[in-house]
C-alpha cells in the first residue's frame, strides 16, 4: 500500500488523548485510544468554527461510538465514520492509521483501509 | 395518485414531509416546482445568515432528501400556467405535467409601498437568501442605514443590518408605534428603548414621501418635511400574496390578494389546494409559519386519509376530508435582535368586564400586561417585553381555560420569594399542547414517559418531537417528565451521563472511601464504556478536590476539560490567554512591568479583567511554558483562570487608603485569595471583600462577599454575576477574622461535596430543600455535625497546595503536551492569524 507517511512513535501520542500531525500543509489529529486499543486519525480541523483544535479534544463513547468532542463548543465527531454527533455540522474526514513496532504511520488516502488493524499485535 | 406542489419554501416543503411520514411508499406520486435556486430553507431565521449561518446550514432538507423519498424537484423553474381542464401545469422552462391534486404553496413577495425612486440603487427588499446576498456585498460600502417597517419582519432587518455592520441604522414606521399587531403603546416605548440603547434610531409615524438621490440612495424625504442621509435601505413593511398563477387560471381571490380556501384548503376548484401565505382563510392571510404547518398537515392528512379509506367511487377532490383547518392562534414569541418580545391571546382587549395587570420596569425594560375576565376567572391574553420566561405558562392558561389563582398577578410577577410558581405545568388539562410547533398535547409527553420509557428529553424529542421546533417548551416538556417519574415512584437524580450511573455527589463519596486516584481507575470501578466529555471533567474536578495531585499527573490529564488540559484559556483561533495570579487585585510596580515586558516579548493583548487581573491573550500552546518561566520567575503563579476552581477575591482599597474604610479589605483579600488558591470545585468561584458598606469590591455579586462592620464582619454567599444575577444572602454578620475563615471552610466544602457538575453556588441554593435556613445550620449551628470534618478536609487541601504551573514546567514529560504539532514542535500553527486593532492585536474573526 503506498501513501503511508511516519507521523510519531507511540510514546508521543498521550493514552486517550490526542496529538495534531503536521504533514505537508495538512494538520492532522491522531487518537491513542488506549481503553480501546484502537488508534485514530481525522482531520484537525472543527467545521464548527474552522477551529485547528480536535486533537486537543476530549475522546469517549457514546453508545459504544468513538468519538471525540471539539474543546470550543464540545461540537462531537465519530471518530470511526466522521459523522457529526451534535447537531448537524458536517462529518470530519477520517483517516487509516497503521503500527509498525513503536512507529506510527498515517494515510491520508480515502481508500485507505481502516479500523482493521490488529494494533496490539503490531505492537507485539 | 399524482400530487403537483407549486412552491418550494417552508409551507411548502412542510407538506412535502408531512405526506412522507403519513403515507407508504409509491402511494403518491410527487412533482414540485420551486422558482429559487436552492431547495426549501428556513425563512423565519434568515437573520443568521448574516450571524454566521450558511445557506447549507439554513436548508430544511439536503437535495437528496428529495431523491431518497422519490419527490422530483425542478429548481429555478416557476410554474407558467395551470390548464384546470386538462389538469395540466406549464412550466417556464417548458416542463407540462398532469396532476390529480395541485397543491399551491407559492408563499409572498414584500410590500412595497409606491414611494417615488423606491426602484434606487441601495433599495433592498429582505425576503431570500438572494436578497441577502445582494445586501451582503452592497453593506460594504454603506454607513446609514434605513428599514422602512417597524413590525416583525422589519425589526427582524434591523437586525440583519447591524450584522451587516450598519449600526448606525433609522427604523420608519407608519403607525404610532412599534409592532401595532402584537403590543401596546406603553409595550412598544419599552422595546423602542431597548432597541435606542443598541444603537438604533427609531422613528414612528413617520411617512416616507420620497428616496433621494440620483443613481443611488442619498437619503429619504418624509412627508412632515423632514429629512435624514441614508445609502442602503431595507423595505420591510408587510407581505403580499403570491396569488397571480391562481387569478391567471380563474380561482377565486380577495380583492386585497390572497387564494380564497374553506377550512379543507380547497380553492374553488376541489382539486386544487393553497397553503400558507397564499391562503386567503376566513378573510385572514395568515404570515406566520405555525399556521401554514397546520395547514399543509390538514392538506396531508386529508390526501392520506382519502387513498386509504379506498374512496374509488367517491370522485376525487369532492371529498375534502375529515381535517379542517380552524383557524389559528397568532400568539408569538420571539428574540428581536435579543430582547424577547410575546403576545398571546387577545393582546389589546380592554372591555368594562375585563381587568389589566400591568408590570412595567423601565429600568430594566420589562414590560408585562395580562387581560383577565372581569370574574377574576380566565386569562384572556396578554403582552411581554423583555422578559419572556412565563410565555408558555401564560399561553396554556388562556388557551385552556385554566381558572386563574387568586392572585393572577403572581403569573407575572413570579414567585417572590423562592421559586413557588403556583400548580404549573402540573395544573394543566390533559389535552393541553405544550409543543405549539408540533402540536403535543400534555397527555401525549406523559405517556410517552410512562408507557414508552422515554426518561430523558432526547427520548422524548424523539418520540414525541415535542420541543424540536422552536425549543420554547422544553422546561415544560422537562418538568412533565421529571413529575410523571416521579408519581411512579421513580427515585430522580441527574446521573452524570451514559458512563457513570451515579450523581456526582455519590460519586465523590465513592471515590473518596475506595481511595481512587485516577479517571481510568473510577470508569473501571464506578462506571462502564470509555468515558466522555461530560464525565471526564467532573471525575477529573472530584480527584482534584480530594486529593489535590497535579491535574496533568497519573494519566489524568486527558480527562480534563479543554482549558484545564493545557492550563489556559483557549480563545477564538486556537492561541491560549494567560492569568497570572493577583491576590486582592494588589501588585508592585516591579511586577507589573514584568507583565509588561512578557507581553511584549511574546506578542500578546493585554486586558485588565472583571476580577481586578491582567490577562494576557494569544499565546501560542508551545509558547505558554515560556511565558510561564518568566512570570513565576518573577515570583507569579498561577491564577487558575482556566479551572473550575477559586479565581479571585476581589477587594476594594480599604481602611488602609480610604477615608470611609472600617478595615483592610485588602489584607483580607488576599488572606482569602491565597487561602483558596488552587481549589478545585464544581464550578468557578469567586470572592469579593469591602472595606465598608458602600460595597465598592461589589461583594454581594459573588459566591462569597465580606463586608466591614463596626465589629468585625458581614459574610454573604451564594451570589451571582452572569446571565441571572442574584445577590448574595447573608449567612452571618459580625464576625471575626478567624470565625468568617471557619464559616467559609465550612460552606466551600459542602458546595464542593454535594453539588450538581457546573453548578453555581447560587444555582445550588435555589435548588437545595430548605434553602438559606438549611444551609445556615448547617455551616454555623453544625446541624449534621459534620463542620469539623469539614474544617478538616478544607485545610488538608490548603495545605498540599502547590502552584501547578511551576510543577508543569519542572516535568519534562508535561511539558513536551505544550506543543501545537507532536512531529514538528518548534512549528506554531501556521491558520492562527490576527490583526492589528488599537496598537495591539486581535484574533481573526472566526467565519
Amino acid at each position: 500500500m503506498e501513501n503511508w507517511f511516519y507521523a510519531c512513535k507511540i510514546e508521543d501520542v498521550p493514552a486517550n488523548g490526542g496529538v495534531c500531525v503536521k504533514y505537508k500543509e495538512e494538520q492532522i489529529a491522531l487518537f491513542n485510544f488506549s481503553r480501546r486499543g484502537e488508534w485514530y486519525a481525522t482531520q484537525n480541523e472543527c467545521p464548527h468554527r474552522q477551529q485547528m483544535a480536535l486533537s486537543r479534544g476530549m475522546i469517549g463513547s457514546q453508545n459504544d461510538e468513538p468519538k471525540v468532542a471539539c474543546p470550543f463548543h464540545k461540537k462531537t465527531f465519530s471518530l470511526a465514520t466522521g459523522e457529526c454527533l451534535s447537531g448537524d455540522e458536517c462529518a470530519i474526514k477520517t483517516y487509516a492509521v497503521k503500527i509498525e513496532g513503536d512507529k506510527i504511520y498515517i494515510n491520508l488516502h480515502p481508500s485507505a483501509p481502516k479500523g482493521e488493524l490488529e494494533t496490539h499485535e503490531l505492537i507485539a | 395518485m399524482k400530487i403537483v406542489v407549486i412552491g418550494n419554501g417552508m409551507v411548502g416543503y412542510k407538506f412535502c414531509e408531512k405526506l412522507v411520514a403519513k403515507s407508504q411508499p409509491q402511494q403518491f406520486e410527487v412533482v414540485v416546482f420551486g422558482e429559487e435556486i436552492r431547495p426549501a430553507y428556513d425563512r423565519v431565521h434568515l437573520s443568521e445568515f448574516f450571524g454566521g449561518k450558511s445557506a447549507e446550514d439554513l436548508s430544511m432538507s439536503p437535495m437528496d432528501w428529495y431523491e431518497n423519498n422519490q419527490i422530483k424537484l425542478h429548481l429555478s423553474d416557476p410554474v407558467q400556467s395551470i390548464d384546470r381542464t386538462a389538469k395540466t401545469v406549464h412550466s417556464y422552462h417548458g416542463i407540462t405535467e398532469s396532476y390529480d391534486i395541485l397543491v399551491l404553496a407559492t408563499g409572498s413577495s414584500a410590500f412595497v409601498p409606491p414611494i417615488p425612486g423606491v426602484d434606487k440603487e441601495g433599495v433592498f427588499i429582505y425576503r431570500t437568501i438572494e436578497d441577502l446576498e445582494m445586501m451582503q456585498s452592497y453593506s460594504k460600502k454603506a454607513k446609514k442605514g434605513a428599514v422602512i417597517g417597524g413590525g416583525l419582519l422589519g425589526l427582524e432587518a434591523a437586525k440583519a443590518m447591524i450584522d451587516l455592520g450598519i449600526t448606525d441604522t433609522a427604523v420608519i414606521e407608519f403607525a404610532p408605534r412599534l409592532m401595532p399587531r402584537q403590543i401596546d403603546e406603553a409595550a412598544s416605548g419599552i422595546l423602542a428603548n431597548k432597541l435606542e440603547q443598541l444603537g438604533l434610531k427609531i422613528h414612528t409615524s413617520k411617512n416616507t414621501s420620497e428616496i433621494l438621490g440620483d443613481d443611488c440612495i442619498k437619503g429619504m424625504q418624509f412627508s412632515d418635511d423632514t429629512k435624514i442621509e441614508v445609502d442602503m435601505l431595507v423595505i420591510s413593511a408587510g407581505i403580499k400574496p403570491r396569488d397571480e398563477l391562481a387569478k391567471l387560471c380563474g380561482l377565486e381571490v380577495g380583492h386585497r390578494g390572497g387564494i380564497v380556501v374553506n377550512d379543507k384548503m380547497q380553492t374553488a376548484d376541489s382539486f386544487i389546494y393553497a397553503i400558507g401565505e397564499c391562503a386567503l382563510h376566513q378573510g385572514m392571510i395568515y404570515g406566520l409559519v405555525a399556521p401554514g404547518y397546520e395547514m399543509a398537515d390538514v392538506v396531508a392528512s386529508n390526501l392520506v386519509s382519502y387513498i386509504n379509506d379506498d374512496l374509488s367511487n367517491t370522485p376525487l377532490g369532492v371529498r375534502g376530508g375529515e381535517k379542517a383547518f380552524l383557524g389559528f392562534d397568532m400568539s408569538t414569541k420571539l428574540k428581536l435582535i435579543g430582547i424577547d418580545v410575546a403576545s398571546f391571546g387577545d393582546p389589546f382587549i380592554n372591555t368594562n368586564d375585563t381587568r389589566t395587570v400591568v408590570f412595567e420596569d423601565t429600568m430594566k425594560g420589562i414590560y408585562k400586561r395580562i387581560n383577565i375576565s372581569g370574574d377574576g376567572k380566565y386569562l384572556l391574553g396578554g403582552i411581554l417585553v423583555g422578559d419572556a420566561s412565563a410565555y408558555n405558562m401564560l399561553l396554556q392558561t388562556s388557551k385552556n381555560k385554566v381558572i386563574l389563582p387568586p392572585n393572577p398577578e403572581d403569573m407575572i410577577l413570579g414567585g417572590r420569594a423562592g421559586e413557588a410558581e403556583g400548580n404549573g405545568v402540573l395544573g394543566l388539562p390533559d389535552d393541553a399542547i405544550i409543543c405549539s410547533c408540533e402540536s403535543v398535547t400534555k397527555v401525549g409527553i406523559c405517556k410517552a414517559v410512562s408507557e414508552d420509557g422515554c426518561e430523558t428529553i432526547d427520548a422524548l424529542k424523539k418520540c414525541t418531537k415535542a420541543g424540536t421546533g422552536c425549543g420554547g417548551c422544553v422546561p415544560m416538556v422537562k418538568d412533565l417528565m421529571v413529575h410523571t417519574m416521579k408519581s411512579e415512584g421513580k427515585y430522580i437524580r441527574n446521573v452524570l451521563c451514559e458512563h457513570f450511573a451515579y450523581s456526582r455527589q455519590e460519586l465523590y463519596d465513592l471515590v473518596k472511601i475506595n481511595k481512587l486516584k485516577t479517571y481510568d481507575e473510577v470508569l473501571d470501578t464506578f462506571g462502564n464504556g470509555d468515558g466522555c466529555e461530560l464525565c471526564k471533567p467532573p471525575v477529573a474536578s472530584i480527584l482534584a478536590s480530594l486529593w489535590n495531585d497535579n491535574i496533568l499527573a497519573k494519566g489524568n490529564s486527558t480527562a480534563q476539560d479543554s482549558n484545564d488540559r493545557f492550563l489556559a484559556n483557549i480563545q477564538k483561533g486556537g492561541s491560549y490567554s494567560v492569568v497570572p495570579r493577583i491576590p486582592g487585585g494588589e501588585i508592585t510596580p516591579d511586577k507589573l512591568i514584568v507583565i509588561g515586558s512578557v507581553a511584549k516579548k511574546y506578542s500578546l493583548y493585554t486586558k485588565i479583567t472583571g476580577g481586578q487581573r491582567i490577562d494576557l491573550f494569544g499565546a501560542h500552546l508551545s509558547d505558554l511554558p515560556k511565558i510561564w518561566e518568566e512570570l513565576i520567575a518573577a515570583g507569579f503563579e498561577s491564577g487558575h483562570a482556566y479551572g473550575k476552581s477559586l479565581r479571585t477575591v476581589k477587594s476594594c482599597v480599604g481602611s488602609t487608603w480610604c477615608r470611609f474604610g472600617l478595615h483592610d479589605s485588602v489584607s483580607f483579600a488576599i488572606q482569602i485569595e491565597e487561602r483558596y488558591r488552587g481549589l478545585r470545585s464544581p464550578h468557578k468561584l469567586k470572592g469579593g471583600v469591602s472595606g465598608c458598606i458602600r460595597e465598592c469590591a461589589e461583594a454581594q455579586s459573588k459566591d462569597f462577599g465580606v463586608i466591614a462592620t463596626e465589629k468585625g464582619w458581614n459574610l454573604y454567599i451564594c451570589g451571582n454575576g452572569g446571565s441571572k444575577p442574584q445577590h448574595a444572602q447573608l449567612l452571618a454578620t459580625d464576625l471575626d477574622s478567624e470565625t468568617l475563615i471557619k464559616y467559609l471552610d465550612r460552606f466551600l466544602m459542602f458546595y464542593i461535596k454535594t453539588a450538581d457538575p457546573l453548578t453555581r453556588t447560587a444555582t445550588w441554593l435555589n435548588k437545595m430543600e430548605g434553602g438559606m435556613s438549611y444551609l445556615r445550620n448547617v455551616v454555623v449551628n453544625d446541624s449534621l455535625g459534620i463542620a469539623a470534618e469539614l474544617e478538616v478536609e478544607m485545610q488538608t487541601l490548603v495545605d498540599s497546595y502547590k502552584c501547578e504551573w511551576k510543577e508543569a514546567i519542572e516535568n519534562p514529560a508535561i511539558r513536551k503536551q505544550f506543543s501545537h504539532f507532536i512531529n514538528a514542535p518548534e512549528e506554531k500553527d501556521p491558520t492562527m492569524k490576527f490583526e492589528a486593532m488599537r496598537e495591539q492585536k486581535k484574533v481573526k474573526d472566526w467565519s
